[in-house]
């Protein structure tokens, strides 16, 4: 702690006054700040559509909304989760704690940073502003399989389009902004091995987002030179091939579906073992099992095309390349329950949201391991089994992760303890509705409901009724998180600067509320080894 | 509140007795060997799911139970095995091993469609399906049915009197049973996905390409499906019926249908009476336009828009009878309706709502192909 408040006030100087501080700021806290509320909102955007989703899908019939709007809702509210929830959130973490935990003063390219935060919410405002257009916003689901978003797509497309460009923009310099920090400005006395593991799955996740990025931005651009130039990529009648579309924006897709989770494995990798108070098991193995995930991430993306007509040869590579990523999967998860196993656990908030997340987690693991099976995957393609296999890891994995962390991080930002009471009341009411909505459609799945669907046959309705008011209650516990965090910033009581005992990581050196500037000097060796999670 | 009453009633039920079935809390076994095969590889993986996940989370919850501070544990400091980590990675290494030797089988078993004795082209259409057998010389398509389509905004009652809702058809696809069919699936404008869970059949229907799956059905009876690929608004109302029925019976129907098609043939030569036309027309129009342009012609606008006043159904019958041929932007191509069909539903999309078009005749169509 003397390292960091002993040279900070030097040229000690606040942050500016106002709303011009947001705009113009280049300090990482600020930003991560930013890219937090950014995300929660867009959470709660995307989730408003998803009750949209669930009230439609209450009751068999057509109640509330055409098809067509229906198609727009389930298009937006993916699209919305992944680019402008989910990622943000993880961005923002970053930002916040990157620095901190590297014992550097900021990120490297804090002008840059600055840049990657604002293109968001245009880019986001024009991708919701396709609603009111003329045809409507996107109803050709967050895949956006040609020709049905090419020749067949509303008029809103082309906004669309240049919204993901933005979007990838954004990801690709937050990207290169946390490889920089991590390589450049990480304190000159810690090696790669004494970093701790969020930094290690950020850095590896900025390789995979600047790999996959531009492939997406690829992808978008061939739609928009087949939609308006004459192009034809994806039009069989000009030679293309609509299924390229699906290997180019797979390619993406896979590793972009390892970007959301990788972060969440270094978030759970932190709070395991400050609350069972005993050192991560297998650190050296975590860092491998994570390079090991992301570079198969990279060969596996035809596992999501197996109907599409592939050889036979095709589908037995892809099969065998997905099963493999169960290995560095398991490794991770017996990991952690070694840490807890023989600990002295107890169960804060953060512990609650980061073991819950290893059980649920590991139930969408297993479903995704039965996905992987190609000629089970028949049956599962296209189902509201592959819905709930992937709610299961994004929603109570990636979403759980970033819950878990908030609650973990909070003090440090703040310099107040939130409301623990409530807190917990909010965790097992998530808990218990996320379960009720997303279990179900196994079942709605396996009996044959396809995903996508405004209306379905009577033998789906109790499973659908039941999901619903699991969705509706799930929903309505957002309302007391965001009650429980703008408490804990408004009335919060003062907290210490280690609020977890056993908490590991150079930030926890920092004064309670982390000073705006941060390791102007950079951490002694001796700082670093006491706090180093490979022990 | 009907349902939420016999909701909770159900799960009731469900825990004292075993109705597990009846809610479809799993997948079909199906009809076919592939069905059988893909049903048993499901249950095996299923099965090594749960074995693991009772060891590991009864691992994890013995943990959570027994390890904790307020029990008085005292926390151990290990933290690494290079034993343990060798053994958590061999083993799952093993076990997937012993998952992906059948699983070979299987794919490698449903992908060989070289021993079919007959052949059905399936293709797609926004929102409809259209079959034809080659050999006999059977065209047709099939829509979801009218009566279903009424109630979708209709009551319960309605929606159960009608019998499988959203998944019956105005006609249905006939096969023979003990017979290996195969199947040419393609389609005709976005990507669609045919699937029969009873067949284990569910294959991308591309538009230009044709991909195929095969299927030999082992019990008569009545299947039914769904379009499995978000193909657009009515991506959800495109089911599939079958009818597997004895060899003799597929004789007779094949009969039937190629005397039908005989005399389609010959109506599309003469000339229609304008009422003839409206008649069939108003057919037509409910079955393939009413969802987006609606049954009194108000469309939905701005994207659907109303057929009532519309430029095109009362301007030059060249230009409506191109974009219906045709197709433009949200609007689906309908080449693949007869030439009496779209001359009547052209006819009643320019004499019905109060517009003032003219007639088109069947030849009209024929030479504006």
């Amino acid at each position: 702690m003397t390292t960091a408040t002993a040279s900070h006030d030097d040229h000690h100087h606040g942050p500016e006054k106002g709303l011009m501080r947001w705009v113009k700021t280049t300090n990482h806290k600020d930003i991560g700040s930013l890219y937090m509320w950014f995300a929660f909102t867009m959470l709660l955007v995307g989730g408003a559509f998803a009750m949209g989703i669930r009230a439609e899908l209450l009751q068999p019939g057509m109640q509330l909304m055409d098809p067509h709007f229906f198609n727009q809702l389930t298009t937006m509210h993916g699209l919305i989760m992944v680019f402008g929830a989910i990622m943000p959130a993880f961005v923002g973490l970053g930002n916040w704690l990157i620095p901190m935990m590297v014992g550097a003063p900021d990120m490297a390219l804090p002008r840059m940073n600055n840049w990657s935060f604002w293109i968001l919410p245009f880019a986001g405002g024009i991708l919701l502003s396709t609603f009111f257009m003329d045809g409507g916003a996107p109803a050709f689901g967050w895949t956006f399989y040609a020709p049905l978003s090419t020749t067949f797509a509303p008029d809103s497309t082309d906004f669309f389009i240049f919204a993901v460009h933005l979007l990838g923009f954004s990801s690709i310099m937050g990207a290169i902004n946390i490889i920089a920090t991590v390589l450049n400005m990480r304190a000159p006395e810690m090696k790669l091995m004494d970093m701790p593991l969020f930094v290690w799955t950020w850095l590896i996740t900025s390789f995979l987002l600047i790999g996959a990025m531009p492939v997406l931005a690829g992808a978008v651009t061939m739609m928009l030179t087949d939609r308006n130039f004459g192009t034809a990529f994806f039009d069989a009648t000009g030679g293309g091939d609509p299924v390229m579309f699906q290997h180019i924006f797979w390619f993406f897709g896979h590793p972009e579906v390892y970007i959301m989770i990788l972060p969440a494995f270094g978030v759970v990798s932190h709070i395991i073992p400050t609350f069972a108070r005993k050192p991560l098991f297998g650190y050296s193995s975590m860092v491998y099992a994570t390079a090991s995930i992301a570079f198969l991430s990279y060969i596996v993306w035809a596992h999501h095309m197996f109907l599409t007509g592939m050889p036979v040869a095709g589908e037995l590579y892809f099969m065998y390349a997905t099963m493999l990523i169960a290995v560095p999967t398991g490794v991770k998860v017996f990991n952690w329950i070694s840490t807890m196993w023989r600990g002295s656990m107890t169960f804060e908030t953060p512990m609650l949201w980061a073991v819950s997340f290893v059980f649920l987690f590991t139930i969408g693991g297993f479903s995704g391991l039965m996905l992987g099976i190609a000629p089970a995957d028949i049956q599962y393609h296209d189902t509201y089994f592959v819905v709930a296999h992937f709610h299961y890891v994004l929603v109570t994995g990636a979403l759980w992760s970033i819950i878990a962390a908030t609650f973990y991080w909070l003090p440090k930002w703040t310099g107040k303890m939130y409301n623990e009471g409530l807190a917990k009341v909010h965790f097992w009411w998530a808990m218990i509705s996320v379960n009720v909505l997303f279990f179900p459609q196994h079942f709605l799945g396996l009996a044959g409901m396809p995903r996508r669907i405004p209306d379905y046959s009577l033998q789906f309705a109790d499973f659908n009724l039941i999901s619903s008011l699991g969705g509706f209650a799930f929903g309505a516990s957002f309302i007391l998180l965001t009650y429980i965090v703008i408490d804990c910033v408004r009335n919060g009581k003062p907290t210490t600067a280690r609020p977890w005992a056993s908490a590991k990581g150079l930030e926890w050196t920092l004064e309670p509320k982390a000073q705006y500037h941060s390791f102007n000097t950079p951490p002694s060796r001796a700082l670093i080894e006491q706090e180093s999670q490979n022990s | 509140m009907k349902r939420l009453t016999t909701l909770l009633s159900a799960l009731v039920a469900m825990m004292s007795t075993n109705v597990f079935a009846e809610y479809g809390l799993n997948m079909t076994e199906g009809v076919t060997s592939i069905s059988h095969d893909i049903y048993d590889l499901h249950m095996m993986v299923f099965w090594v799911c749960v074995v693991i996940a009772v060891v590991v989370f009864g691992a994890m919850f013995y943990s959570v139970f027994a390890h904790r501070k307020s029990k008085g544990a005292v926390a151990a400091q290990f933290h690494e095995s290079t034993k343990a980590e060798l053994l958590w990675t061999i083993v799952p290494v093993i076990i997937l091993v012993g998952m992906a030797i059948p699983a070979s089988k299987v794919l490698i078993d449903l992908e060989d469609t070289t021993k079919a004795e007959m052949s059905v082209k399936i293709t797609g259409h926004q929102w409809k399906w259209q079959y034809d057998y080659p050999e006999e010389g059977i065209s047709f398509i099939s829509n979801l049915a009218q009566s279903h389509k009424d109630v979708v905004t209709g009551t319960d009652a309605e929606r159960e009197a009608v019998g499988n809702y959203l998944l019956e058809v105005d006609k249905h696809l006939v096969l023979p049973v003990d017979t290996s069919i195969r199947f040419l699936i393609t389609s005709n404008d976005v990507i669609h996905n045919w699937w029969v869970p009873a067949f284990g059949v569910k294959q991308d229907a591309n538009p230009g390409f044709i991909n195929d799956a095969w299927a030999k059905v082992d019990e008569i009876g009545t299947y039914r499906g769904q379009c499995a690929e978000l193909c657009g608004k009515d991506h959800g109302f495109m089911p599939i019926v079958v009818d597997v029925v004895s060899k003799a019976d597929y004789a007779k129907w094949v009969a039937e249908q190629q005397a039908a098609a005989a005399a389609a043939a010959a109506s599309a030569t003469k000339t229609w009476s304008k009422d003839e036309l409206m008649a069939q027309g108003e057919g037509v129009y409910n079955t393939n336009c009413a969802g987006c342009h609606k049954k009194d012609g108000s469309g939905m606008p701005p994207v659907f828009p109303a057929m009532k006043g519309s430029p095109i159904a009362n301007g030059a019958a060249a230009d409506h009878m191109d974009i219906v041929l045709n197709g433009k932007g949200a609007m689906p191509l309908f080449k693949m309706l007869g030439d009496s069909d779209l001359a009547a539903v052209i006819t009643y999309e320019r004499n019905a709502f109060g517009n003032t078009g003219s007639v088109v005749q069947p030849s009209d169509v024929k030479s504006a192909r």
